[in-house]
């Protein structure tokens, strides 16, 4: 080991902790709010995977938990409401190399991005999926998201707005999702661990996280009595996963899902060609 | 051989327009394409554009085609033949087939007369039964018939007709025997008939030729460009591009991924450019309304994009398979904020190719989306071109080397342009962001972070030097009248001016290929001197003649030649104008 061949000593891997994937920014977010645990748990999750900041892109859209990728020190994609997942996609696409992670929130992901979180699931990429779902747009102070309770009152849908609450997991189940899970920010060690899970696994990975409004939505605070951590024991048995949803409390935490489908890749014949080998098309 | 037959002898034309039109599955575009690259076997330049009902299979079909001794970008006043294997509906398309009382109109007795309407220009009626023709051959199709016919009369060779016929039959070869047999009959079927028409011969080939499509120029250029990512979702008529795309870019080590709609697309292409891998989308006037917002985001993040606009009648779904211009302010204006960004336009078939690169090469080298217009026309018309020619490398994306010290993604610089952290590169993780952020790239509400970034951004297109390929500037220099165009208005005007000019009537021709931003200064210089103005586009408002005065002062009377799409300018249209316009 301590002999020396080519003259150079090969450096030392890194040891990084969990605050060595942290970003100096501050975040805008409230005291209290649920995705300072988000950031904690997949700052810890990437130590505990010795992940290379540069080799990982956070990408996320638009809203309060949207502001992640600038919290964190891995490479960070900010970019318009709704489409984080189309550009993560893009992304791994170009650029299988990297450790891709979308986050975003329950607007962002369920709403303005529904088609495209439909679509990930059915591509199965092999990129992972956090939603901090809070059941409110918060950024825009306190609108229903498609997550809330029909009968939520605020000013823009006084007395609620009446409509059945989005259901992430079971859509994400039915769509094709290869791996689906359920994480509260209130247990950052069980959710550092569900993302761990999530990125290591192939394909198209789902982390839906519980994350309080303290601001909007105070009730939520109680979300920590409510939950039951490693209620799902994970399968790859798709029926068995949708029969286990039939009971689901939206409170029940864990992996529910994971499954063995291989994950996205181009198809038909691919070479390395000079581009001047296509003009063979237009010669006469 | 031509030169025996009718009044024309010994008289030969130096450009022959054809149509070819049927009821769906008599196989009238497959014989269109034979027709074409025939013509180009032979030595001649050739357009062909289709044109067929709103059926989505069968349905009646017409290949138009304009076949001539020198480089055709637009089609002729008017067709010398209309040969229909059936009429079947065929009458839908007279608008796009004007005849005049020299033309031949060319059907099976059996199939019933000619639509009236084609009749009405005076044009001669020629009966030949195809269909009986078709049947003296075993396995003979009528379609063949035709095309052996219609051979005969513009007078290409047989070697010429038949190896288009083996090229496109080779993976059937059972096929070919019928059906050369069935040309023979066609082209002595035609010895009878009285031609008024037949091309000289070709001049001789200066090099090899091409025959392509716009959009396929336009995707083959993107490649050489240095595009390996695209992100697709399928629209009339940006969809082949795309598809020629898909194969291509597997070939050259690039990826082509399906998204659900044009809000993925778009954000999938941004995101593979964001990771260091020059990315691209197609689309036409719908689709680039739904990528408009992410445009914005491709600005304010300055990570390099770009986007044909295979431009279609407008609004809403419109006409989509027929050309026009209208996308041009939606182009320029449609970002919200301020928003510098490239638009540039092709102006031929095979400018496509060369457009397409350069806007690959520019959005890289200032990190800005490019908007290219292309239009229906340009990207479904089929044309015998010359091998374009090279283009210059360059428009490499400035990278930051690991390691760099106090890197800032985006720093003010001189140029506007700053060095780009891709992904993987240690020590220089920055997230890229459609919030006003400062200089690191943090995320800054400060009017100081806004004055500079916008200012940077501004300054690194407005300050850029674009070199020539800003517009082709043609036409008679020292003459005191200039026409200013863009995109598929070139041809025709091109040609009407060229026809202009044997009456003593010339002018300077622009045809833009940067439209923004707008190169004023150049403009401004090609229009020194000029006492007149005429700017010819092909959309109801006039939008380039709008954007040329609100960014240009432009010299003298300043006046504008526009209409709607769905039927292109013809040459004699702008010959006509400009003859009007010098004496106006």
């Amino acid at each position: 080991m301590n002999e020396v061949i080519s003259g150079t000593v090969a450096p030392a891997p890194v040891m990084r902790g969990p605050n060595d994937y942290k970003s100096d920014v501050k975040p805008v977010w409230c005291p209290g709010c649920g995705d300072f645990g988000v950031v904690n748990a997949l700052a810890k999750a990437m130590a505990k995977m010795a992940l290379e900041p540069k080799d990982v892109a956070v990408v996320s859209g638009i809203g309060c938990s949207s502001r992640i990728p600038a919290y964190m020190a891995s490479y960070g994609f900010h970019g318009v409401h709704g489409r984080a997942l189309a550009a993560g996609t893009g992304l791994k696409i170009a650029r299988p190399d990297l450790t891709v992670i979308v986050t975003g929130g329950d607007g962002d992901g369920y709403s303005i991005g529904g088609n495209h979180f439909l679509h990930a699931c059915r591509r199965n990429v092999d990129m992972t999926y956090i939603v901090m779902d809070n059941r409110v747009y918060g950024m825009t102070k306190g609108q229903p998201s498609p997550t809330t309770e029909p009968d939520w009152d605020s000013k823009l849908s006084p007395d609620g707005t009446g409509l059945r609450e989005f259901q992430p997991l079971v859509i994400a189940l039915t769509s094709g999702a290869n791996f689906i899970a359920r994480g509260f920010t209130g247990d950052p060690n069980g959710l550092a661990a569900i993302i761990e899970q999530a990125v290591r696994h192939p394909g198209f990975s789902f982390v839906e996280v519980l994350s309080p409004c303290v601001t909007f939505r105070p009730e939520q605070k109680e979300w920590k009595k409510l939950v039951k951590p490693d209620a799902f024991r994970a399968t790859p048995d798709l029926p068995r996963a949708a029969r286990r949803m039939l009971r689901d409390t939206g409170f029940d935490l864990g992996v529910l899902y994971a499954g063995e489908r291989s994950p996205y890749a181009p198809r038909g014949p691919r070479a390395n060609r000079a581009p001047s080998d296509l003009e063979a098309r237009f010669e006469l | 051989m031509q030169q025996a037959h009718g009044p024309g002898a010994g008289q030969t034309a130096r450009s022959v327009s054809v149509v070819l039109a049927g009821s769906g599955g008599a196989g009238v575009m497959t014989a269109g394409n034979m027709l074409l690259e025939a013509a180009a076997h032979a030595g001649y330049y050739a357009l062909m554009t289709r044109s067929s009902g709103p059926q989505i299979r069968g349905g009646e079909a017409a290949a138009m085609l304009r076949i001539a001794c020198h480089p055709v970008e637009c089609m002729e006043d008017r067709f010398q033949v209309l040969a229909a294997v059936d009429w079947e509906n065929v009458q839908r398309f007279h608008a796009e087939i004007p005849l005049d009382e020299n033309s031949l109109v060319i059907g099976d007795p059996d199939q019933g007369d000619p639509p009236e309407v084609f009749l009405r220009s005076g044009a001669t009626r020629v009966a030949l039964p195809l269909k009986q023709l078709a049947k003296s051959v075993p396995e003979g199709r009528a379609n063949m018939v035709l095309l052996g016919a219609l051979a005969a009369l513009i007078g290409l060779p047989d070697d010429a007709v038949a190896r288009a016929v083996e090229r496109t039959l080779g993976k059937r070869p059972a096929a070919l025997a019928p059906s050369l047999a069935a040309v023979a009959a066609g082209r002595t079927a035609a010895a009878g008939i009285e031609a008024r028409f037949a091309l000289a011969a070709p001049p001789p080939k200066g090099g090899p030729r091409w025959l392509l499509t716009g959009n396929e120029a336009a995707g083959y250029g993107a490649i050489k460009g240095g595009v390996r990512f695209v992100a697709a979702y399928p629209i009339t008529p940006a969809t082949e591009l795309l598809e020629w795309m898909s194969p291509a870019l597997a070939q050259v080590g690039g990826t082509l991924v399906q998204a659900e709609d044009e809000l993925a697309s778009i954000n999938m292409a941004i995101g593979g450019s964001y990771g260091g891998v020059p990315s691209l989308t197609a689309t036409s006037g719908p689709g680039l309304s739904l990528m408009i917002e992410a445009l914005g985001l491709a600005v304010a993040a300055e990570i390099p994009v770009v986007v044909v606009d295979v431009m279609r009648v407008g609004p809403s779904t419109g006409i989509p398979t027929k050309s026009e211009q209208g996308d041009l302010n939606i182009a320029i204006y449609g970002l919200h904020g301020d928003a510098p960004h490239l638009v540039l336009a092709a102006n031929s078939v095979a400018d496509c190719l060369g457009t397409a690169q350069w806007a690959v090469q520019l959005a890289e080298a200032v990190q800005a989306p490019a908007i290219v217009l292309s239009d229906q026309f340009l990207g479904q018309a089929r044309a015998v071109v010359e091998r374009p020619a090279e283009l210059a490398q360059g428009g490499v994306r400035l990278t930051a080397p690991a390691g760099t010290p106090g890197y800032k993604r985006y720093a003010v610089t001189d140029d506007g342009v700053s060095p780009m952290a891709i992904p993987g590169t240690a020590g220089l993780a920055y997230t890229a962001d459609g919030l006003e952020h400062a200089e690191r790239g943090t995320p800054s509400s400060q009017a100081a972070d806004h004055f500079a970034q916008l200012d940077k951004r501004r300054r690194k297109l407005t300050d850029r030097d674009y070199g020539d390929r800003w517009a082709d500037v043609e036409g008679d220099a020292a003459a005191d009248c200039a026409v200013i165009t863009f995109g598929s208005c070139t041809g025709p005007v091109r040609e009407g001016l060229a026809r202009a000019a044997t009456e003593g009537v010339t002018a300077r021709l622009i045809s833009l290929r940067l439209l923004a931003p707008l190169p004023g200064r150049q403009l401004l210089a090609a229009l020194d001197g000029v006492q007149r103005v005429l700017v010819i586009e092909q959309n109801q408002s006039a939008q380039l003649y709008k954007y040329l005065r609100a960014e240009c002062d432009l010299p003298g009377r300043v006046t504008s030649l526009h209409r709607p799409g769905a039927l292109q300018f013809s040459p004699g249209e702008i010959h006509r104008h400009l003859v009007e316009w010098s004496r106006a």
